[in-house]
């Protein structure tokens, strides 16, 4: 095991994040952050935070479900754990910063992207991503990396973030199975 | 827990944990229906059969609205369960199904196990609406869905179930629901239709209709089906209302948080009052529209535990 990001370095990566979502959003009125479920959703409140502090106003945060759009579904044993998908407020005319934990294929972003669309038509749609691991297969890619981190295809990137799994860490693991 | 089943053909074979993951996949659901568009890809490809062997309305529509917002196709067959013999028509029609290739079938008929014996026989997934006086699974799955909504669990609560249990499916789907997730289950209705034999299901049967309404927390009124039954089980639709209705004095008697529950079609005026059925502590509207993201729930954690067999080098379980 390899670690990418300890706590602290996590707390560094996120500051540096927030300030870069400022800069590229003079328009921060418009801004919205949604977190993937479901360590995009911490990352995504934890941004929303810096944010809201540095902006002198609430950046509202929502939590997206992307199972019901996933490409895979005819590909696993069982159905994926469907988690809530909890947006109050309308995405119309919003600059959406998508938050999740890892950029892999980006299949993820591409279901997170069509489920978007299906509750509204924002302005724009932005990435943000702790870890970009590389191994795309769609043309997506992220505006805002925490880390770049190239890995090997048998090799996984775990995150841990205090909110489910009591320590901020992310780490390169061989898989094993 | 992870979903492995590729058929729903009872509450009975369900584990706790099953009911469970079905209402927490429901809520998830749920959500879709407040969306600007109210369709997720889930089921894109799929083709979901409706065949009704029996009439139905809701359950119909339900589930073909439910297929739809899952992005299935969906085809719809209905006979007249009385101009075809049972056994003969199930054999034709799973012909039939195998013949439009259709990877659900959800099957309401007058037969008890008529689902399963199409399971036996179909690559499907079979989705039981209804067999016989057997068992109407999503029924009891969407009631169990709102009462947990509304009252916030299940164990514990006491629920009564008033009305024609004898021929009734959702009372036995009920049942199993209720008393697998910790709820106290009473039943209570004519002696004819609601006898004490039930009482081996672990539940209580009594024919004091007042002190049972008195206890529970929820009521769910059983519609008399006056289809399955001959003259003989009790003595008119006026008396029936007079001693065992849900009228408004009887509706004095229960708590100020009651449900009021009912699958629907009401009679009004029979087993439920109309000042009842339209009235805050009813929750009739709802049990439709959490139907709807129950079934959306099912087809999607049946489609999910199918996918094993799809899977390039899968091996099924």
């Amino acid at each position: 095991m390899t670690t990418v990001l300890n706590a602290a370095a996590i707390e560094r990566v996120l500051a540096r994040m927030a300030h870069e979502i400022l800069e590229r959003n003079e328009d921060v009125f418009r801004l919205v952050l949604i977190g993937m479920q479901t360590r995009g959703v911490f990352l995504a409140r934890r941004l929303a935070g810096r944010l809201s502090q540095a902006a002198r106003q609430t950046i509202p945060t929502g939590a997206l479900d992307i199972s019901m759009h996933r490409d895979d579904l005819d590909l696993r044993g069982a159905a994926p754990k469907v988690k809530a998908t909890d947006i109050p407020f309308p995405v119309d005319e919003k600059t959406v910063v998508l938050v999740d934990d890892v950029l892999f294929t980006g299949r993820s972003v591409r279901a997170a992207m069509d489920a978007l669309m299906d509750l509204g038509r924002p302005r724009r749609i932005q990435l943000a991503v702790l870890v970009d691991r590389g191994h795309w297969e769609l043309p997506i890619r992220a505006d805002y990396i925490g880390k770049t981190a190239p890995t090997d295809l048998d090799e996984l990137i775990k995150v841990k973030m205090t909110e489910e799994d009591g320590v901020d860490e992310v780490s390169i693991v061989k898989n094993s199975a | 827990m992870s979903w492995a089943r590729r058929h729903l053909l009872s509450i009975e074979e369900l584990s706790p944990e099953e009911i469970v993951t079905v209402l927490d996949t429901a809520a998830s659901f749920k959500e879709v229906a407040t969306r600007t568009i109210k369709k997720v890809p889930a089921l894109r490809g799929k083709t979901v059969a409706s065949l009704f062997m029996e009439p139905s309305t809701r359950t119909r529509v339900s589930f073909e609205l439910a297929a739809k917002r899952l992005s299935a196709d969906t085809l719809s067959i209905t006979a007249q369960a009385s101009s075809l013999t049972k056994g003969e028509s199930l054999k034709d029609t799973a012909k039939n199904i195998e013949a439009l290739n259709a990877d659900f079938v959800v099957l309401r008929h007058s037969a008890a196990g008529a689902a399963r014996f199409l399971a036996e026989r179909l690559e499907a997934g079979i989705v039981n609406a209804g067999d016989g006086a057997h068992e109407h699974p999503t029924q009891a799955l969407l009631d169990t869905f709102t009462i947990r909504e509304k009252l916030g669990r299940i164990e514990g609560l006491d629920v009564l179930i008033l009305g024609d249990i004898l021929f009734s499916r959702v009372a036995r789907s009920n049942i199993w629901a209720l008393t697998k997730l910790g709820a106290r289950v009473t039943l209570c209705g004519p002696a004819t239709l609601a006898p004490l034999e039930f009482a081996k299901l672990g539940v209580r049967v009594t024919h004091d209709v007042e002190a049972a309404l008195r206890q529970a927390d929820v009521v769910n009124l059983l519609r008399i089906q006056h289809e399955r039954q001959r003259k003989t089980y009790f003595p008119s639709t006026g008396e029936y209302n007079a001693i065992f209705g849900l009228t408004a004095e009887r509706f004095r008697l229960t708590k100020p948080e009651v449900l009021i529950m009912h699958p629907g079609p009401i009679n009004r005026g029979v087993e439920i009052a109309s000042e009842v059925a339209d009235g805050p502590r009813s929750v009739i509207l709802e049990q439709v529209s959490n139907g709807l993201a129950v079934r959306m729930a099912v087809l999607f954690l049946l489609n999910g535990a199918r996918g094993a067999d799809r899977a390039p080098g899968a091996s099924s379980p």
